[in-house]
């Protein structure tokens, strides 16, 4: 068995998201260094706010300025930051009810150690230098003891609101196929394709992914297929996807390899892509270095009868 | 009269802090394998499949559809997948057997946590605006609840150590368990949680299959009857909810009926030590239940899949005479956002 192959994969995505009136206000409150709470029709002041009420439901819309100050309600101390975290220096994880507010806003504690933080003591914001309308824009809270600090009254109306933040997110992973699909790949890096028989129905798979999906055993046996194959079906793709440098139109076929009962899918070159047709047999062409066939192309011989492929459709 | 509705059977894998030799469907599939020859059916003979995983975790699309090749879904199946852990998979599947729909139903989901962190991995459920793009992890929110406890009063840190060390005591007759016994308990993660009060991160795989009336006791000697199952939600917001308490997981309960009479066995889906105690105090547990007898998530944490085996786990004990009333429970989100109750029991003896 050829050793498990692993690989880093970084998921990584920039969300666009919308404001509604009530977040709007918010985050363009912070970057105007305002904090902003909404009344509930009972009477509660909800930091951060929210469009309706967690409680009754009911729409809010009453912002109203609460104060850059405020207690800690409870607290975490997080001597290892991890990446991305609002400080880089050990520091508490907090929920603060800041002065005016009836609810607590989670944020970080700039503080020397953990016997410099308890619940109940008080707190400031400290602003971030540049501020974009984002939760970052508190850079974190700082421990304050001084008087508590008046709102200032403000309505939430804004001269130039923000309606849309970008959320980027990034996530690290160790991707690894498996058995079944290690195997594959290492003999791609061969130049052979090879696939694995079910025992039950004696269909072969390629790639193979270690199940038959029809009879739901492990497959083992490895049987190699191809090097060419048959146009089982294909698309003709005519937008051009961001960083790929292959022109449009092309086609993009089901192949399914001499000795496979399921058809792999790749790219059609060598040929006009008003040309490529069901039964095209075509053939693997590799790239050097390149750990797959860039594209397959057609071989020159009479086109596969339909019959000898129909079950792959 | 409504259809009685049973756990028939469930298997697990071994839980382990990798599984990088094998895909997800290579996982899968022994217990897939397992928990169909506990009862002699066959894919074929399975009126519904439910299953629940979550994408996040290996960091692929779709992956839920490769994972199926594992079921042989051909002739062609009914079948649905829930983005949650496999107890809502269980609950959909519940739902679809009392219509009358189907008289089987394989539930199976399953967790593969090690390519990526799970710590981060989870900070990608908060709050896109507010919460998320400061990154608390995982630990971090539960931290903030376990203060808020001791805070409280309800707990301290030797208490919570406690927890976490009956936990794995118990594990240790639990062969599919990744982490049992003493464990050293210095080093906080996020204080005041240290590693004895945090689930181990690791890869694993459950599936339970229920069935109906007289199908349920063809195909089991002692079925686990599923007398009720509710779940319920809190506000997504951390800073407007009681950290100590679970009014969901409470609420819950009580629609699922586990009030009604008292339970001997509670299968606690608290994957941090503190957790245990909220739940105790929501789910009024008292001295003389027996909780997580299989060690719990302290034990063996398999994200997806972890809540599910809780309820296998429960369903099991009544399969082998061990209890005969029992309340299994499951969590989702930080600090016991979202809480599942089921309530089985076995034939009086
Ligand atoms: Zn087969």
């Amino acid at each position: 068995m050829p050793e498990v192959l692993k690989a880093p994969l970084v998921v990584e995505f920039p969300f666009t998201r919308s404001l509604g009136p009530v977040q709007s206000a918010f985050l363009t409150g912070l970057r105007e260094r305002v904090v902003l709470g909404v009344r509930t029709t009972d009477g509660r002041t909800l930091v951060p706010p929210v469009e309706y009420d967690p409680v009754t439901a009911d729409e809010l819309r009453d912002l109203v300025e609460v104060a850059p100050t405020g207690t800690v309600t409870t607290w975490a101390w997080n001597h290892e930051p991890r990446r991305a975290q609002p400080l880089t220096t050990p520091f508490a994880w907090v929920l603060v009810r800041l002065d005016g507010a009836d609810t607590a806003l989670l944020h970080a504690l700039d503080a020397p150690g953990p016997e410099a933080v308890r619940t109940g003591m008080r707190v400031r914001v400290r602003w971030a230098a540049e501020r974009t309308g984002a939760i970052t824009d508190i850079a974190c809270f700082e421990p304050y003891d001084g008087p508590p600090v008046e709102p200032g009254g403000h309505t939430g109306e804004f001269a130039d609101p923000l309606t849309g933040i970008v959320a980027p997110a990034r996530l690290d992973y160790t991707y690894s196929p498996g058995r079944a699909q290690s195997a594959y790949l290492a003999a791609l890096g061969e130049r052979r394709t090879v696939g694995e028989r079910c025992p039950a129905c004696r269909k072969v798979y390629v790639p193979p992914r270690g199940a038959c999906p029809t009879c739901g055993v492990a497959t083992s046996e490895q049987v190699e297929a191809g090097p060419r194959g048959t146009v089982t079906t294909f698309c003709i793709v005519n937008i051009k996807a961001k960083n790929l440098d292959i022109e449009v139109p092309y086609v993009y076929a089901h192949i399914a390899l001499d000795g496979a009962d399921l058809a792999l899918h790749a790219r059609i070159g060598g040929i006009p892509y008003d040309q490529v047709r069901m039964g095209l047999r075509v053939e693997p062409v590799w790239t050097p270095g390149v750990r797959h066939p860039d594209h397959y192309r057609p071989t020159g011989e009479p086109d596969a009868a339909y019959d000898t492929y129909k079950e792959l459709l | 009269m409504t259809r009685q509705i049973a756990v028939v059977a469930f298997a697990q894998s071994d839980h382990r802090r990798s599984t990088e030799e094998s895909s997800e469907v290579e996982l899968l599939m022994p217990v897939l394998h397992e928990v169909l020859g506990r009862t002699g059916l066959r894919t074929a003979d399975i009126g519904f499949i439910c299953s629940g995983s979550s994408d996040y975790l290996a960091g692929r699309a779709f992956s839920f559809t490769l994972a199926l090749d594992g079921v042989g879904a051909w002739p062609p199946v009914s079948e649905s997948h829930v983005e949650m852990d496999g107890a809502w998979a269980l609950y959909e599947a519940w739902t679809k057997l009392l219509t009358g729909d189907a008289d089987t139903a394989l539930v199976y989901s399953y967790g593969k946590c090690s390519p990526g962190s799970v710590r981060d991995v989870l900070t990608r459920q908060l709050d896109p605006y507010y919460v998320a793009p400061l990154w608390p992890d995982a630990v971090a929110l539960a931290a903030l609840q376990a203060q808020a406890l001791i805070d409280a009063g309800d707990t301290d840190e030797a208490a919570l150590a406690a927890v976490g060390a009956r936990s794995r005591a118990d594990a240790a007759a639990n062969p599919h368990a990744q982490r049992t016994g003493p464990l050293p308990h210095d080093d906080h993660v996020v204080r005041p949680l240290r590693t004895g009060d945090c689930p181990p991160v690791g890869d694993g795989a459950a599936a339970v299959i229920l069935a109906a009336g007289d199908r349920a006791r063809e195909l089991c000697e002692r079925p686990a009857w599923i007398r009720g199952v509710d779940h319920r939600i809190e506000a997504h917001s951390l800073g407007v909810r009681d950290l100590t308490d679970s009014p969901s997981a409470r609420l819950a309960a009580e629609k699922a009926g586990a009030f009604e009479r008292p339970v001997d066995t509670a299968e606690l889906h608290a994957p941090f030590s503190s957790q245990e105690i909220v739940l105790r105090k929501a789910l009024r547990l008292g001295d003389d239940v027996r909780v997580n007898p299989s060690g719990g998530a302290l034990a063996a944490n398999p994200v997806m899949a972890a809540g599910l085996i809780r309820v296998g786990e429960a369903a099991a004990r009544i399969h082998r005479g061990e209890s005969d009333r029992a309340l299994a429970h499951a969590t989702s989100g930080p600090c016991l956002q979202q809480n599942l109750v089921a309530v089985l029991e076995g034939d009086p003896r």
